[in-house]
């Protein structure tokens, strides 16, 4: 699980273009969105499209992203009890 | 009130009709025009429906008089249908005549033809034609020849509210003295490119969409394209020209909020609206029917519906609906072809049904028109919103 | 009312090289325009960590309109800008993103960026500007045309100052050139000035 935690972390670095961070400045706990990383909606559909495509994961409502995509904890705890890859 | 600009002719084509009679006759009896797709190869075409027009390019080519060896991509096809459309019904027998210039607007431009043979240019040397025709200009360019115009040509892509700049622009010009004619309007055709950036937006509904319903799960995507023709007074006072309404107020303003998505408040929108009424000089009040952007995903209708409610905050809101229920969303041709919906609307004296409503959206109190009314209107104000935050408003008056 | 109107300040992007109202503030060896484009905004000292999302189009109009409006901020500036290629750049990467099949997984973050005018909504977003914008698509730099709509927007009351920008770009070629036109300034908002500032 932490591994998984630190490929996360790495992902969402590149797949967002969050230049000057590092996975150690994300904690597991911090929110990702609004005042934490400060991802807006377009990040949201990237991180969908980022569950697809590495994980083999399918979302069709966007709304479900706003659950799981938390933190870096609950998107982890996600991917492990759904990833089909 | 301003005098405003007056428009001389008008021609269309969208999901719902091949010209300016059988569009109307669609909107005052609910036929809507959205459907699977029938001329486009797309993975989701069981999954979503589309306010498509039924002709293929073949018979809009033919139709056009094209010879054989024709380049014209469907977005110029359509744009060159309407636009000689609107010559025709302006009376216009001369192009040179006066001084004449064709404002275009699309967002797709070519990208139909060149999403069908990029991959086979280095090898069929048949397609090395449409190359050439993937340019925004090039379709204007293509509407101009069909037309037989040689003025002043240009191209505005200001995504969805792109042909309510293409209106502002020519009705500026034509008030600056730089034209004395102008053929201003928009055209989209479908195509993949936009199928596939919509669905990863995730605000394409997997059935008939739903504007200002709380339950309204997104967008339907359209085709379509429209002209206006608008006339300086010179022109119509010397010729005798029938006017079918003038456009009196018009502006836009930036939502400065994100790339794609509206404000909470509607910022934007509201500014447009307000800087509109101040163009045209006229109070809020005196709107007889609003024809919204409505666009029926989640984001939109909240965020235009509010800017409204602050517009007419402890005032009634007029009359409103949507019109995307009919065609799906055109858009950079959805501001032209809800330019003709507005004038059709004064000259006929109707509000258009806000079709598959069903439940109130629990932010507001806002209700749009359901069924087709008919009452006097002088002044439509029409919405038009873009991707890029642009925001615009144009509003037409009785002559 | 013809109050004569001033181009107050104005930046080119080309060729690796930066300039501000005719001085060169940046040079720089890198050949990839995004490379390029990244070092420049950390050379300025620019922090705001959305340009890094930005496609290469935008950085570009970003980038330049940085450099005129920091010492002109007036929330009353309307946006006029225009090229001749469109997103086109952006929309070839999204259309590689559609084509395989096999490899099917289109990027909404890549396909906001396929409509030129999102540019024009960043700027407007860093710079909280609710005024007036618009993109055109011409076949070449068209002063004449830029003239006549940034005097109108002037002159009944649309706007106070017109940021004007011509900001093309294809792969790694690419030319900015943005000027701010204002009822104050030096250098006079004309034809000939402004065909001379955007050849050097």
């Amino acid at each position: 699980m932490e591994a998984l935690k630190q490929e996360l972390k790495e992902k969402i670095i590149a797949v967002l273009n969050l230049e000057d961070v590092q996975p150690s400045d994300i904690s597991n706990t911090d929110a990702l969105f609004g005042d934490g990383l400060g991802l807006d909606s377009i990040d949201a559909l990237e991180l969908i499209v980022l569950l697809d495509k590495d994980y083999g994961i399918k979302l069709t409502d966007p709304k479900e992203g706003k659950n799981i995509f938390q933190s870096i904890d609950t998107m982890a705890a996600y991917v492990e009890a759904n990833r089909t890859k | 009130m301003n005098r405003g600009i007056a428009i001389t002719g008008m021609g269309i084509i969208s999901a719902i009709g091949n010209n300016v009679d059988e569009n109307f006759r669609a909107l005052t009896n609910s036929d809507k025009g959205i459907s699977r797709t029938d001329n486009i190869d797309t993975i989701h075409k069981d999954e979503i429906m589309f306010g498509e027009i039924k002709k293929s390019n073949d018979d809009l080519a033919s139709e056009l008089g094209l010879a054989a060896d024709h380049n014209f991509t469907r977005t110029a096809l359509l744009g060159a249908f309407a636009a000689r459309q609107a010559v025709a019904n302006a009376g216009i027998s001369n192009m040179s005549e006066y001084k004449t210039g064709l404002i275009n607007s699309t967002s797709v431009g070519g990208m139909d033809t060149t999403e069908k043979h990029y991959y086979e240019y280095f090898e069929n040397p048949d397609t090395i034609k449409f190359i050439s025709a993937h340019d925004g200009g090039d379709t204007s360019q293509k509407i101009a020849e069909i037309i037989g115009l040689e003025g002043f040509v240009t191209t505005i892509s200001t995504a969805c509210s792109s042909a309510a700049n293409a209106i502002m622009l020519g009705a500026r010009m034509i008030k600056a003295g730089k034209l004395d004619r102008v053929i201003v309007g928009g055209t989209d055709g479908l195509a993949k490119f936009t199928i596939n950036g919509f669905k990863t937006l995730m605000i394409l509904t997997d059935t008939y969409n739903t504007p200002f319903d709380n339950d309204r799960k997104g967008l339907n995507l359209g085709e379509a394209a429209a002209f206006l023709v608008l006339e300086s007074d010179k022109i119509v006072e010397k010729e005798g020209k029938k006017v079918l309404a003038r456009i009196t107020g018009y502006a836009n303003a930036n939502d400065a909020f994100h790339q794609t998505a509206s404000s909470e408040n509607g910022e934007g929108a509201f500014l447009a609206m307000q800087k509109a009424f101040k163009v045209a000089n006229l109070d809020p009040t005196q709107i007889d029917y609003i024809n919204m952007h409505g666009t029926a995903t989640p984001n939109n209708d909240l965020s235009e519906g509010r800017a409204v409610a602050r517009v007419y905050e402890g005032k009634d809101v007029p009359d409103f609906s949507s019109t995307k229920a009919f065609t799906g969303h055109t858009l950079a041709a959805a501001a032209a072809i809800e330019a003709v919906y507005s004038v059709l609307a004064i000259q006929n004296g109707v509000v258009y049904p806000n079709l598959n409503f069903t439940t109130k959206m629990a932010e507001f109190d806002l209700v749009p028109q359901t069924e087709l009314k008919h009452k006097n209107i002088d002044h439509v104000l029409s919405n038009s919103f873009g991707f890029g935050g642009n925001c615009s408003t144009v509003i037409f008056s009785k002559n | 009312m013809e109050d004569t109107l001033y181009i107050k300040s104005y930046a080119s992007i080309e060729n690796g090289k930066i300039s501000v109202d005719g001085k060169t503030v940046f040079e720089s060896s890198v050949a990839n325009v995004s490379d390029f484009l990244k070092e420049s905004v950390r050379h300025f000292g620019i922090q705001y960590p959305k340009f890094f999302k930005m496609d290469n189009l935008s950085k570009l109009a970003f980038l330049g309109s940085e450099l005129v409006l920091k010492d002109n901020p007036n929330p009353e500036t309307a946006l006029l800008f225009a090229n001749s290629s469109s997103s086109l750049d952006t929309d070839v990467t999204y259309q590689e993103s559609i084509a395989d099949k096999g490899n099917y997984f289109p990027s909404p973050a890549v396909f906001v960026y396929t409509l030129p005018n999102i540019c024009l909504g960043e700027i407007s977003i860093r710079h909280q500007l609710k005024t007036e914008n618009s993109f055109f698509i011409f076949g070449a730099f068209n002063p004449d045309f830029f003239i006549g709509y940034a005097e109108n927007l002037i002159e009944t009351g649309k706007a106070a100052n017109v940021l004007c920008g011509w900001t093309e770009l294809f792969k790694d070629d690419y030319k900015a050139f943005v000027y701010l036109v204002s009822s104050e300034g030096k250098k006079a908002h004309t034809k000939q000035n402004i065909e001379s500032l955007y050849t050097n």
